[in-house]
C-alpha cells in the first residue's frame, strides 16, 4: 500500500487494556484552565515511569462545562484501577487544588457499557478541616473547600473505564526535520479526534524502545532496528535513505477512538509524501502475543476498519 | 388511559389518613378494590367510594378534586407516579414521600415534606408551619427531593432538615432554618425573625438581608462558583429560581452556638 509515495507496511500496533478516565477542569478562563490541566498531566508521558499516561483532550466552551465556564477535558490512563486513583487523587490535590480559580469535575458519567465511580474529590475535601461544604445538585455531590482565593469546587467522583493504550505509528523520513514536520501534522490534525490523547512530549516519542536488554536489569531498551545511526551493525529495519524515525503513541476511550485517530494521523503525515522526505509508515508491536488490540495499518488506511 | 379521579363528595367533619392511597399502592387495584379501600377517619374507618367519587383508571397519575384542608397524609411514602390536588391540602402532605411527584393548586397545612427524601413536592398556594420539619420524635426533617412553594411559608420551616432542596418564591415566618443539619432553602420574599436559629449546617438563600442574632457572623461578599452550578440545575424547575443567574452574595456563618458552620447567603 502507497499512498501519496508513502509506504504502508504491512503491520500492525499492538496495544494493551487500560483504565481510564475523564475530568474537565474548569478557571476563569481558558489561560488557567489549561495551566491546571498542564500541571495534571505533566510527566505523564508512559506507565513505565509516571504511573499515568495523561494528556488534554480539548478546550471546552464554557456552554460545554457544568458550571459554565471556559474549561479544558483531561484524559487519564493507566494499567490498574488502583494506580489510576492514586495518580488522580496526587495530581488532583497537587495540581488542581493549588491552581487559582479552578474547578473540577466528572468527565465520564453514561455512553459506556461499564463505569466504575472513582474518587475525584472525595478526599481533597479534608483539605477543608472541616470547613468543606457538600452540595448536592441531580443526583451529583460537590464538595466546596474554602481555600486563599476563595472557594474550590470539585464533583466528588468521575467514572472510570476500561480503554485502551498504546495504540501506535512510525514515520519513516529522510531528514530529522521532515520525521519532525510529518509528525506535527499529524499531532494537529489528531487532536481534534474525541476520546484520545497523544501522552508523549508534543504528542511525539523519539525513544521507542524494544522489549528486553542487553543488561538484567532493564526490561526495556532502544528499538535498535528503528535507529538509523545503526543501519550498518544491527538487523536493522530501515533501508538506506532514513535518517530519522518518530513515533506517536496514542491512547484511546475505545479501540474505535484509537482506529480513527490512527487514520487521522497517518491520513495528515502522508499528505506531506515522499516529496518531503516522507517515506514509511511503520508501527510497534511485541510480534502479537502481548497486547489484546491488534490495530493493523493497511486495514485502518484502506477503511475496512474504521 | 385517564387519570384517576377522586373527587370529594362532601367536606368532611373528621380529619382523613389519605396515607392508602397512593400510585403504588393503588397499582394493578380494579376500581372496586379502590372504592373499598378503608381510610382511618378518627375512630371510624370510611370506604373511599362513601367520601370520593372516583372515575379513570391510571393509578400512576392520581387526580384529588374538590380536596379540602381536612385531607392529611396525601402521598405518604409515594415511591412513583404523581399525584395532583386541587384544593386544599391537609397536614402532613408528602410525608416520607421517596420518589415521584405532588402538585397541590392550593394551600397546605403544617408539616408538608416532612419526612420526604426524594421526588417533587410542588405547591401552588401557601403551606402552613414547619414545612419539611422533623416531627416530634424525628431527629431529622426532610431528607431529600425538591419542594417548590409558590406562596408563603409559616414558622419554622426546614426546622431539622438534613438534606435536598426547598424553593419558596413568597415570604416565611419565623426560625427558618432552626436547627438546620444541612441542605438548602431558598426565598425570595421576606423571612420572620430568628432566622437560621441554631443551623448546624446547610444554605439559606436570600433576596434580602434579613434580621440576624449575634450568633450568625458576616463573611463578607463573596462570587461564589458553586452558585451557577446550582442554578443550572434549577433551570428545568418549575419555578421562578430557575431564571435565576447571579452568583455574587453576601454570606454570613452560624449558628456560631451550634457549630457554625450554616451560611446564609444574600444576593448583593
Amino acid at each position: 500500500m502507497i499512498i501519496n509515495g508513502v509506504t504502508i507496511d504491512d503491520t500492525f500496533a499492538e496495544a494493551f487494556g487500560m483504565r481510564g478516565t475523564r475530568v474537565i477542569i474548569t478557571a476563569q478562563n481558558h489561560k488557567w484552565a489549561n495551566t491546571a490541566a498542564a500541571a495534571m498531566t505533566g510527566f505523564a508521558t508512559s506507565v513505565i515511569a509516571c504511573g499515568v499516561e495523561a494528556g488534554i483532550e480539548r478546550e471546552l466552551d464554557p456552554s460545554e462545562t457544568p458550571d459554565g465556564r471556559p474549561g479544558v477535558s483531561v484524559l487519564l490512563f493507566a494499567m490498574s484501577s488502583a494506580v489510576l486513583m492514586k495518580q488522580l487523587e496526587t495530581r488532583m490535590g497537587q495540581c488542581i487544588l493549588t491552581c487559582p480559580t479552578t474547578a473540577a469535575f466528572s468527565g465520564i458519567d453514561e455512553g459506556y457499557p461499564e463505569i466504575t465511580r472513582i474518587n475525584l474529590g472525595k478526599n481533597l475535601r479534608f483539605f477543608g478541616d472541616g470547613f468543606q461544604i457538600s452540595k448536592q445538585f441531580g443526583g451529583k455531590r460537590y464538595w466546596r473547600v474554602p481555600v486563599m482565593d476563595g472557594e474550590f469546587m470539585t464533583e466528588e467522583t468521575t467514572g472510570m473505564i476500561r480503554a485502551v493504550g498504546g495504540g501506535n505509528f512510525l514515520i519513516l523520513a529522510e531528514s530529522q526535520p521532515q520525521a519532525l514536520a510529518a509528525c506535527e501534522a499529524a499531532i494537529e490534525a489528531m487532536k481534534k479526534v474525541p476520546n484520545v490523547i497523544m501522552p508523549f512530549p508534543g504528542g511525539v516519542v523519539r525513544s521507542g524502545s524494544k522489549v528486553g536488554s542487553k543488561y538484567k536489569a532493564l526490561i526495556a531498551s532502544t528499538n535498535d532496528a528503528f535507529c538509523p545511526t545503526l543501519k550498518g551493525i544491527t538487523k536493522t529495519d530501515l533501508s538506506p535513505e532514513i535518517e530519522s524515525v518518530m513515533e506517536i503513541v496514542i491512547d484511546g476511550l475505545s479501540d474505535a477512538d484509537i482506529r480513527k485517530a490512527t487514520r487521522v494521523g497517518i491520513a495528515a503525515a502522508c499528505e506531506l509524501g515522499a516529496s518531503n522526505g516522507i517515506k514509511r509508515i511503520s508501527a510497534g508491536n511485541y510480534g502479537g502475543k502481548l497486547g489484546q488490540f491488534h490495530f493493523k495499518l493497511r486495514e485502518i488506511m484502506s477503511g475496512e476498519a474504521a | 388511559m385517564s387519570a384517576l379521579t377522586l373527587t370529594l363528595k362532601n367536606a368532611p367533619e373528621q380529619r382523613i389518613d389519605m396515607a392508602p392511597l397512593t400510585p403504588d399502592n393503588l397499582a394493578g387495584k380494579s376500581m372496586a378494590d379502590i372504592a373499598a379501600i378503608e381510610l382511618l377517619s378518627g375512630n371510624r374507618r370510611l370506604r373511599v367510594d362513601s367520601l370520593f367519587d372516583i372515575a379513570g383508571d391510571d393509578a400512576g397519575n392520581l387526580v384529588i378534586n374538590n380536596a379540602n384542608g381536612k385531607l392529611d397524609f396525601i402521598g405518604r411514602g409515594m415511591k412513583q407516579g404523581s399525584i395532583t390536588v386541587n384544593g386544599n391540602a391537609g397536614s402532613y402532605l408528602a410525608f416520607q414521600m421517596r420518589k415521584g411527584e405532588i402538585t397541590l393548586n392550593g394551600n397546605a397545612d403544617a408539616f408538608a415534606a416532612s419526612g420526604m427524601a426524594g421526588g417533587l413536592l410542588k405547591v401552588n398556594g401557601n403551606v402552613g408551619d414547619f414545612l419539611a420539619a422533623a416531627i416530634p420524635g424525628d431527629r431529622k426533617g426532610m431528607k431529600g427531593g425538591t419542594v417548590i412553594i409558590t406562596g408563603n411559608a409559616g414558622d419554622r420551616a426546614g426546622d431539622q432538615m438534613r438534606r435536598g432542596i426547598i424553593l419558596i418564591e413568597g415570604n416565611v415566618g419565623a426560625y427558618c432554618a432552626s436547627r438546620m443539619l444541612a441542605g438548602t432553602i431558598g426565598v425570595m420574599g421576606s423571612v420572620g425573625d430568628h432566622i437560621g436559629y441554631g443551623m448546624r449546617r446547610g444554605t439559606l438563600l436570600l433576596f434580602s438581608t434579613p434580621k440576624m442574632h449575634a450568633t450568625l457572623q458576616d463573611c463578607g461578599s463573596h462570587t461564589l462558583p458553586f452558585l451557577s452550578l446550582m442554578f443550572k440545575s434549577f433551570k428545568g424547575l418549575p419555578s421562578k429560581f430557575g431564571a435565576i443567574n447571579r452568583n455574587r452574595v453576601q454570606r454570613y456563618a452560624g449558628d456560631l452556638a451550634n457549630d457554625g458552620k450554616g451560611e446564609i447567603l444574600v444576593f448583593i
